[in-house]
């Protein structure tokens, strides 16, 4: 939906508190970040208090910490381990149920109307991998009915990034930090000593909509200077990938010693592909009651770290933890490309964070690139590796 | 001729994909130890969909779970036809179907063999154990429609004389004009007078074209390795003349598991059948 | 009765051989025919002669006690059965057994060593065309060992 003509409004931290009611009067489920077990995760929002009012955090590779702010911003912190993709493309679901009659059976394709969802907190990077996914699910050959019957009905209230985590790499991968498409309301919050407020641009008819239910009034232009600003310096981050010729690189590098090095540490725990809001792969499940009467078909999460994920009669085909790091970091940045016409990767920086060992998918990349030399067979003489 | 497989890979004209279709088993043969044809007729008698040789389904055992097994019946004929061996409990389950009951299918799905581009020439066929299932959809479709293809030469080995499938349409196929059919077992045993060797031991009796020869090879996939490095190597056959069948573990058969991908490619849309000049690079490459 | 020259000249596995040296194997070959059933030759005794096959089929096989043989390969027309002949201590390693009626032109190995120890030039020819005969053999015997079909756990 095209964005309103230039015309960014400013809200009060007061009249904010109008926005949740007015979404859950349009029988929205709100959905937001909140606190829970020493993380920001997602959950369903009441009110503005909900929100980590007040908290921020700290992270690095291998490294999650929250931390108290001096000020009491609503959205003082960037991403933690959850992405929209719980919600969208749920980690459990069933697909269906049966019922058995002597030899034969009966489908029930009983499932209710899908959940409508208004997403509060949608930060730039969640928006790309929303389009990430949209293109896998939606528009390949194709439709995941469950993934589009949710994602069809969503609100989402986005929200421009004013810091940036050092695990944070969106800006190298264009994909933020500023919010530019699939959004219904963005806000840019704004903290000063006597004013707490949001600089607003409706992204679609819906949105305006919303916002008629909430005091606002014109922006001046030093305040969407000051947002502008804001954001500009968000997108200074420590981090970034080069992604220039990366298809070519990670296909023609594939017996690279770097993948070695990489397998030492990897666990294969599978966090990375679990916090990833583009990460898709799931399996099914059959289950049936003792009697074996009622079977119902499930589809769960699933991750190409586990040993059966490439199983097939005789044995696994990615049996090592290098084969199942290098399926991984080669699908989300390079086949992907192939498959998809873009990148997997939103530079959202959850897999540098929460990886147990700190492994770091802007470190890999770097390494590979700067040594693209064919790899040499070690000498048996020498005892010290090639690091 | 039968639908390419983009007209056929509308699961059906069910709308959702994941949902299967009730089929009832019509009738089941037993073709060798472990491995049996089924015959499928939809629950509520509706034609099945239509499909071409090389794709495959997703049959689904109440309970138990689902299997993607490769479509072995005539394009032509109404009934829904596959070929199952048992080498697990999932397989196991399937084979234990009997006439009367029920089973879910999903599909067809995926890409089928190059019948359209083989018309005008020879077309080889290379097949290995349960690999010939698949491939027997595409035999019947060139025999209906020979005086499009030039020769037809089927070249098949199974592990031993027990596990040879398709017997009897083997010798018919044998008598057809211009069609050669030559059979070796991996495995002799007593009383077997016919050839003992692995099937690329069967390339010494033949004379190729290669400027005018399709390929089409289905079976495990060390020896479709073999195969092809006979026909590249030795025959000069071209890779893009050079069609394989590719499996890898799959859940959904419609691209969303993300299990069966094989570099870039997800095998059960961009494959099973694939030409070996688009896989050339990957072959090779360890447990990719 | 019909000289085998022909026979030998056009069969590919002596393609480009020397005249001189196709008109000796001439001299050392014969016709041979097997029943079914009968033995071409059997495991330890002496190599000499080999076969090329002109019509049956010829099983290689291997006894073991207390299981009937095995049969390792099968050969048929144009084929080349026998290659130990040409290599120390010259004594066959496997069983040859005719499965089906055969005919073969049978080529005098002994006389051949000896032929080849005079002359390296031919002893070459000939070893390159079995080294070739024994590399197919050795390849397909691999893959027979991989027992690509087999079901697996």
């Amino acid at each position: 939906m095209p964005a309103t003509e230039d015309a960014r409004t400013v809200v009060d931290l007061t009249a904010l508190n109008q926005l949740i009611p007015a979404l859950a009067r349009r029988d929205y489920q709100v959905i937001g970040p909140t606190l829970r077990d020493g993380a920001i995760v997602y959950d369903t929002l009441r009110k503005l208090e909900d929100l980590p009012v007040g908290w921020t955090d700290e992270q690095e590779a291998g490294h999650y910490r929250l931390k108290k702010r001096d000020d009491r911003a609503l959205f003082g912190y960037v991403v933690g381990p959850q992405s929209w993709k719980r919600f969208l493309h749920p980690p459990e679901v069933r697909l269906f149920e049966a019922q058995r009659h002597g030899g034969t059976f009966q489908i029930l394709n009983n499932a209710g109307p899908p959940p409508r969802y208004a997403f509060v907190g949608v930060r730039a990077c969640e928006l790309a991998a929303l389009q990430v996914q949209d293109r896998v699910l939606i528009e390949d050959r194709f439709t995941d009915s469950i993934y589009q019957g949710r994602r069809r009905q969503i609100f989402v209230v986005a929200v421009n990034c004013t810091l940036s985590a050092p695990t944070c790499f969106c800006a190298s991968m264009k994909t933020g930090p500023r919010v530019s498409h699939s959004f219904d309301l963005a806000l840019t919050e704004i903290i000063e000593k006597d004013h707490h407020q949001f600089v607003v641009e409706v992204g679609s008819l819906t949105g305006a909509d919303v916002l008629r239910e909430i005091e606002h009034r014109e922006a001046p232009q030093n305040l969407c200077r000051q947002a502008d600003e804001a954001v500009d310096r968000a997108a200074l981050q420590v981090r970034n990938m080069d992604t220039t010729g990366i298809r070519e690189l990670l296909y023609e590098n594939f017996d690279h010693p770097r993948w070695d090095t990489v397998a030492n540490r990897c666990l294969t725990c599978a966090n990375c592909t679990m916090v990833c809001p583009t990460c898709f792969c799931t399996t099914v499940e059959d289950v049936s009651d003792v009697a074996g009467d009622h079977a119902e078909r499930w589809r769960r999460w699933d991750s190409c770290f586990t040993q059966e994920f490439s199983y097939i009669h005789g044995g696994s085909v990615r049996t090592s933890a290098k084969a199942r790091y290098r399926q991984w970091m080669t699908h989300k940045l390079a086949s992907w490309i192939d498959q998809f016409g873009s990148s997997g990767c939103v530079g959202c920086g959850r897999c540098i964070t929460w990886c147990p060992v700190g492994i770091d998918i802007t470190e890999e990349v770097r390494a590979i690139r700067e040594d693209t030399s064919i790899p040499k067979p070690t000498s048996t003489e020498d005892e010290d590796g090639d690091t | 001729m039968p639908p390419t497989a983009e007209e056929s890979a509308t699961n059906g004209g069910v709308c959702d994909p994941m949902l299967p279709n009730l089929y009832r088993v019509e009738a089941v043969l037993r073709e060798t130890r472990d491995t049996f044809t089924f015959s499928l007729e939809a629950a509520d008698g509706s034609p099945r969909p239509r499909f071409a040789p090389g794709q495959f389904s997703m049959l689904y055992v109440f309970g138990v779970g689902e299997l993607p097994i490769s479509i072995s019946g005539d394009p032509e004929h109404s009934r829904l036809v596959y070929t199952v061996r048992s080498v697990g409990p999932a397989t196991q389950a399937l084979v234990s179907r009997r006439p009367g009951d029920s089973l879910g299918v999903r599909g067809p799905f995926g890409t089928a063999w190059p019948l359209m581009e083989a018309r005008g020439k020879d077309v080889l066929i290379v097949a290995g154990g349960i690999g010939l299932a698949p491939l027997r959809p595409a035999i019947y479709q060139i025999l209906r429609h020979r005086d499009d293809y030039v020769r037809l030469i089927l070249l098949y080995g199974a592990r031993s004389p027990q596990d040879l499938l398709y017997r009897k349409e083997l010798n018919s196929w044998s008598r057809s004009p211009d069609t050669q059919v030559l059979t070796t077992v991996d495995y002799g045993g007593v009383n077997w007078r016919g050839r003992v060797g692995v099937v690329t031991t069967l390339f010494r009796h033949l004379r190729l074209h290669p400027d005018r020869t399709v390929a089409l090879i289905c079976g495990p996939e060390l020896m479709m390795h073999y195969v092809i490095a006979e026909l590249t190597q030795n025959r000069g056959v071209s890779v893009s003349d050079i069609y394989m069948s590719m499996e890898r573990n799959m859940r959904c058969a419609v691209g969303f598991c993300g299990h069966c991908q094989y570099g870039p490619h997800f095998i059960c849309k961009d494959g099973p059948v694939f030409s070996h000049a688009t896989l050339r690079s990957l072959l090779e490459k360890h447990e990719l | 009765m019909e000289t085998l020259e022909p026979i030998l000249a056009q069969h590919p596995f002596f393609e480009g051989l020397e005249p001189v040296y196709l008109k000796l194997l001439v001299g050392c070959a014969s016709n041979v025919r097997f029943e079914a059933g009968a033995y071409i030759f059997r495991r330890g005794e002496e190599a000499n002669q080999f076969y090329l096959l002109r019509h049956g089929r010829a099983a290689l096989e291997i006894f073991a006690p207390q299981c009937p043989p095995i049969t390792i390969a099968t050969l048929e027309k144009d084929d080349v059965l026998g290659w130990s002949w040409v290599v120390a201590p010259y004594s066959w390693r496997l069983d040859a057994r005719a499965v089906e009626p055969t005919r073969a032109i049978a080529l005098d190995g002994k006389c051949l060593r000896t032929k080849c120890e005079e002359n390296h030039d031919l002893g070459y020819e000939l070893l390159k065309r079995f080294v070739h005969i024994v590399e197919q053999r050795l390849e397909a015997t691999r893959l027979q060992l991989l027992d690509v079909y087999a079901p697996h756990r």
